[in-house]
């Protein structure tokens, strides 16, 4: 599991939300500290994969864990 | 990737198409887009401060519903109110942000929003019920950004 600086817990919360949340912690955070995110929401797993390709921060892992998606974003 | 641009009108003001138009710019301001919204006709209520937006099944045949009921009791007084919050309240509990919420999240991602003048001439609207972040302008203010836009979208 990679070092993380920050963790977002965005279990519960439905399209776009995770994504919106993720970004906004993002933005206070530095270039290449790591956050790691909890999401509930199935569709996130493409979502962030495609929100990494699209703003060049990095998916350095996503994994799934008893219904829980686990990602881990490095910022550009 | 920040130079590309979101243009969107949005025409409608029911609970349901209030989603399509905040979703997509508030998510394309996460994405880095530069993002703005026209309102246009019913759509301008989706700028009023205290939105009481409103969902029906009537003329809308695909609308999922808890049990089946008639038309003519769907067009029953109360039915829509009814209806409206039991989709509200399904929609909390699958965890889908409230309109307000993803206005509020796209006016923070500065997402510019265009209410457009005609409408409020036409349908008597008192400005002071609107948000205040916002702008007045026509068709030619939304070219001069839509021209310019990587994607256009009419919802």
């Amino acid at each position: 599991m990679p070092e993380h600086a920050q963790e977002l817990d965005a279990s519960g919360l439905n399209c776009p939300l995770p994504i919106l949340r993720a970004k906004k912690t993002l933005n206070g955070m530095e270039s290449d500290q790591v956050l790691k995110i909890i999401a509930t929401d199935p569709g996130s797993v493409k979502d962030f994969e495609a929100f990494a390709k699209q703003t060049g921060n990095e998916l350095l892992e996503s994994s799934e864990e008893g219904g829980k998606y686990i990602f881990f974003l490095k910022k550009k | 990737m920040d130079d590309k641009k979101l243009a969107i009108i949005a025409t409608k003001g029911s609970l349901d198409w209030a989603y399509p138009p905040f979703i997509l710019a508030s998510t394309a301001a996460a994405l880095g887009y530069e993002t703005q919204i026209f309102f246009t006709f019913y759509g301008l209520v989706l700028l009023k401060k205290k939105l009481n937006l409103q969902v029906t099944s009537l003329g809308n045949p695909a609308m999922p519903m808890p049990m089946p009921v008639p038309v003519f009791m769907q067009a029953m007084p109360g039915m829509q109110a009814m209806m409206s919050s039991m989709m509200k309240a399904k929609m909390k509990k699958k965890g889908v942000a409230s309109v307000e919420e993803l206005r509020d999240l796209c006016l923070e991602a500065e997402v510019k929003m265009v209410a457009c003048e005609m409408t409020v001439q036409l349908f008597d609207f008192d400005k002071k019920d609107f948000i205040d972040d916002i702008e007045y302008a026509g068709a030619t203010t939304f070219f001069q950004f839509a021209g310019e836009s990587d994607i256009s979208l009419y919802i």
